[in-house]
């Protein structure tokens, strides 16, 4: 079975060596070593393990890696070239626009949700560049920060779009 | 820089035979021996490197909660250097210094003062230094970037050509004179984090993502949720047939702790889900709805912990009076990461990864549990998620260690999130009962407060499994027993009475200390009857508060906070209305052992639904000299949002057997929807000491958030967390 299964994430074709129900986080984390997205609870209750999927965030701890086949995985690594190809940029950032306006605020505390939470704040901007507060707090309602910084991220989310538009000239 | 030549006047005789061998001697480098390094000499603190950039070596876990700036600040302060020319390193038994564990916000209050002597320490010899290169006296020269300048012709030298890379071999005094305040640059100022750009890009490496060559994957293997402390958990049957499916996987078992192995991690995690353990299910527990009469019942050792005047004679005579008997349940630390561990033991020593807060501490637990002197055991801290107090990773750490020294290889342990839920160290339950009386003039005259709950718990799960360890409490200390700093010791009251009923905590669930131990327990109990006595005179909360408040930095912590919530004078529950959706404010006051807290709630109550939301929290923290304004606020602020979250939803529950709140399910916390806007104020006293910062609003806040439901209800809450059904029970 080993090396049927290939995979996208960040634009890269890997081939899988893990057996096809294993949940596409572990495969994130042991055989492509990418430190985004990361256990919370295995039971996508969380949001830690969130990466994008043909745009959509999913929770990778209950996708089993066969599901992902032939789709589009993009990591909270892989999210500054997303923004530049949706973009157009000629140069990819160092950081996508949700990470620097959390850099700006300071929102971070332990930063563990922070995968999550960049990955969902990036997947709403693409949708909705422009969100009212509400609508920053119902689509990232399914996301938990236990160090209580959802202040500073609806801050940092409102600077993205903000950043987002003026750039967009 | 005129103003260091007074320091340097000062100081410069005190500095008396040290020399700077060379560093050809053949002394250990640095990493190669067991700590901890000796604290008397300044190399154990900072090392200079060629390139005039420094190491600072600190004892201090970081915590997420920016506390590694916050230490460089200090020592970019005294040794006239910049932030980016500092760094630290990780925490390290066989490298940092030893300056205990990091618990009760004591970075900055127990660490500042030491990275801060240590380095003017450091900036002195270096000037002595100078002094001889440049041919002029100390008094002449000034720093600037690390670059020591005698002026004009007489040139300059940097910190790196002085000493790079050799160590200084100079005592630590302790007695190098520091900067005095009015002279900071970079202390006081909000300098941003220097973990926060790697935690957003994805480069921090958090105890998770650490991975080994040959390591194998490892869970354990428990009932789901914990039973009593002290029942441990007894394996009647073990069925390892059960997981002959994953080829892979294999058990690994010392007495009644189980764990299984895989080099895929998948492979062990279906393993521990699969394999087939019978446990013994004798009730040991009470049930959460029969707790609080239990813990009323438990015969307890009583203290009297602080007594002045006769409170009870002076509550029966005055004409005001206020009682509440309140309950508070025991909370989870629930890391939104569930701990995780490596371990590496080998027949004659171990190097142990883990988020453990104390890794002097861990070593020594953990030495006996391997059964190596602990100079052969080397921890090494990686932060994990945040942890709010001491979550599971000493039994993550333990666990890692058992299996990796049954199975003979490296194993990265991973707690899965209902062995976090269900076997933590829950902030312990709390009965309180308050009686507080005033006089007609609005003075507090009597006060009184009794505290039922039990210790923490001592023993982890993991080596009471294994080794059959007994369970045991710590002994007392003042942070698991009635807090005077929460009740009522903010209020000038000549007759108080605080008295601790220590419930024996075997029979009840593990605990130890979640961040503001049972603080927010207290000033719930405590705030609301300081708040009634108001009511019954007819007087603003605030104003009533003020009056009975000598000192200034209670003063100043409660001014602050109102100030920042434009507090309007009335009394409480004066604007009751017929409406579905009422609003309310209340204002509180309370603190852990240090500092000063005090906070503003605006709620509003569904009485239909019963729902509580916060609308805005207001909170104010006096820690003295605030290192780095911009952390503490951002601290606040998670402390204001963490308080709705425990206030609003959180409670363990159990049956007679075991745990019931095992995920964010069965434990909800606050989400984005119910977030309430907040403002943190810092009042800075840059002429103090630092105290901490991390958990001392959180009582207030608890305080501020009963009392705002009195006023929008006329209605006192005896029990949190306020959930729908709790609330509708009170209006009704």
């Amino acid at each position: 079975m080993a090396g049927e299964l290939k995979i996208k994430v960040n634009e890269r074709s890997w081939t899988v060596r893990s057996a096809p129900d294993t949940p596409l986080l572990y495969v994130l984390s042991n055989e492509l070593a990418l430190q985004g997205p990361r256990f919370g609870c295995g039971l996508a209750q969380c949001g830690s393990c969130s990466v994008l999927v043909n745009g959509v965030e999913m929770r990778s701890c209950v996708t089993p890696v066969s599901a992902v086949q032939g789709k589009s995985i993009t990591t909270l690594e892989g999210l500054p070239a997303w923004y530049a190809a949706q973009k157009k940029l000629a140069r990819v950032p160092a950081l996508h626009p949700v990470q620097q306006a959390m850099l700006d605020e300071q929102a971070v505390q332990c930063g563990y949700c922070y995968n999550g939470m960049i990955v969902k704040a990036s997947e709403l901007l693409a949708k909705n560049p422009q969100p009212s507060e509400a609508q920053i707090r119902t689509a990232m309602n399914g996301h938990l920060c236990r160090c209580g910084t959802y202040p500073r991220i609806i801050q940092a989310v409102q600077r993205a779009s903000r950043m987002m538009s003026e750039a967009r000239v | 820089m005129k103003h260091r030549r007074d320091f340097l006047k000062a100081g410069g005789a005190l500095v008396v035979g040290f020399s700077l061998r060379d560093a050809l001697a053949a002394e250990p480098a640095r990493g190669e021996v067991a700590g901890p390094p000796d604290p008397k000499q300044v190399d154990t603190w900072l090392a200079i490197h060629a390139d005039n950039t420094a190491t600072v070596y600190i004892g201090f876990a970081e915590l997420g909660q920016g506390n590694s700036t916050a230490l460089l600040q200090v020592a970019a302060e005294e040794l006239d250097m910049e932030m980016r020319q500092l760094k630290t390193v990780r925490l390290d038994t066989n490298v940092t210094p030893n300056q205990g564990g990091t618990y009760s916000s004591a970075s900055i209050q127990r660490g500042g003062p030491q990275v801060r002597t240590a380095a003017a320490e450091a900036r002195q010899a270096l000037l002595q230094m100078a002094s001889k290169k440049l041919n002029a006296p100390v008094d002449r020269l000034t720093v600037s970037k690390g670059i020591v300048s005698a002026g004009g012709a007489a040139g300059s030298v940097s910190y790196g050509e002085l000493v790079g890379d050799k160590p200084f071999h100079l005592a630590f005094t302790g007695s190098a004179p520091v900067k005095s305040s009015a002279h900071y640059k970079v202390v006081g100022t909000a300098v941003p984090r220097n973990d926060l750009p790697d935690k957003v890009s994805g480069k921090y490496v958090y105890m998770q993502h650490v991975r080994v060559p040959g390591m194998l994957h490892g869970r354990v293997v428990r009932p789901r949720g914990q039973g009593a402390y002290g029942a441990g958990a007894k394996v009647l049957a073990l069925d390892e047939s059960s997981i002959r499916g994953i080829p892979g996987a294999r058990v690994l078992r010392k007495a009644d702790f189980i764990g299984v192995v895989a080099e895929n991690e998948w492979d062990a995690v279906r393993a521990a889900r699969q394999l087939k353990v019978t446990w013994d299910s004798t009730p040991s527990l009470s049930g959460s709805d029969g707790m609080y009469a239990a813990m009323r019942a438990a015969k307890t050792d009583d203290r009297t912990v602080v007594e002045r005047g006769n409170a009870a004679d002076a509550i029966g005579a005055a004409p005001h009076k206020a009682a509440y008997n309140c309950r508070a349940p025991y909370q989870a630390h629930a890391p939104f990461g569930p701990n995780c561990a490596l371990a590496d033991v080998k027949p004659d020593s171990a190097l142990i990864m883990c988020s453990s807060q104390d890794v002097y501490g861990t070593r020594r637990t953990l030495a006996p549990l391997l059964g190596l002197p602990e100079s052969k055991v080397r921890v090494q801290y990686y932060e994990g998620s945040g942890t709010y107090g001491h979550s599971c990773y000493d039994d993550a750490t333990q666990a890692a260690a058992i299996l990796s020294q049954l199975a003979g290889k490296p194993v990265r342990l991973q707690f899965m999130r209902w062995d976090e839920h269900g076997w933590d160290n829950y902030g312990p339950a709390h009965v309180g009962e308050v009686r507080a009386a005033a006089d007609e003039n609005g003075k507090i005259v009597g006060y009184e407060y009794e505290g039922w709950q039990h210790h923490w718990s001592n023993v982890e799960t993991s080596e009471q499994l294994a080794l059959a360890k007994p369970a045991e409490e710590w002994r007392p200390n003042p942070a698991m027993q009635v807090n005077p700093r929460c009740c009522g010791g903010m209020y000038d009251i000549p007759n108080i009475r605080l008295v601790n009923h220590h419930v024996p905590g075997l029979g009840f669930l593990k605990g130890a200390w979640l961040r503001s131990p049972l603080d927010l327990s207290f000033a719930f109990t405590s705030e609301q009857a300081i708040d009634q006595l108001a009511f019954l005179l007819k007087l603003d909360p605030y104003e009533f508060r003020r009056r009975n408040i000598k000192d200034e930095h209670w003063l100043g912590v409660l001014d602050a906070a109102a100030k920042a919530a434009n507090w309007a004078p009335r009394t409480a529950a004066s604007n009751l209305s017929a409406s579905r959706i009422v609003t309310g404010r209340g204002i509180g006051m309370g603190t852990h052992l240090a500092s000063y807290g005090a906070a503003v709630a605006e709620i509003e109550v569904d009485k239909k639904t019963g729902k509580v939301l916060a609308k805005h929290l207001y909170g104010a923290i006096d820690a003295g000299l605030v290192v780095n304004p911009g952390n503490v606020e951002s601290q606040i602020s998670g402390q204001l949002v963490q308080t709705a979250s425990r206030m609003f939803h959180e409670e363990v529950t159990f049956s007679k057997t075991n745990v019931t709140s095992l995920d964010w399910a069965s434990y909800p916390i606050l989400r984005f929807e119910d977030c309430p806007q907040v403002t943190p104020v810092v009042v800075q006293r840059l002429n103090e000491r630092s105290s901490g910062a991390g958990e001392e609003v959180m009582a207030a806040a608890a305080g501020a958030i009963a009392n705002a439901f009195f006023d929008a209800t006329g209605v006192r809450m005896t029990e949190f967390p306020l959930t729908p059904k709790r609330v509708l029970k009170a209006l009704a």
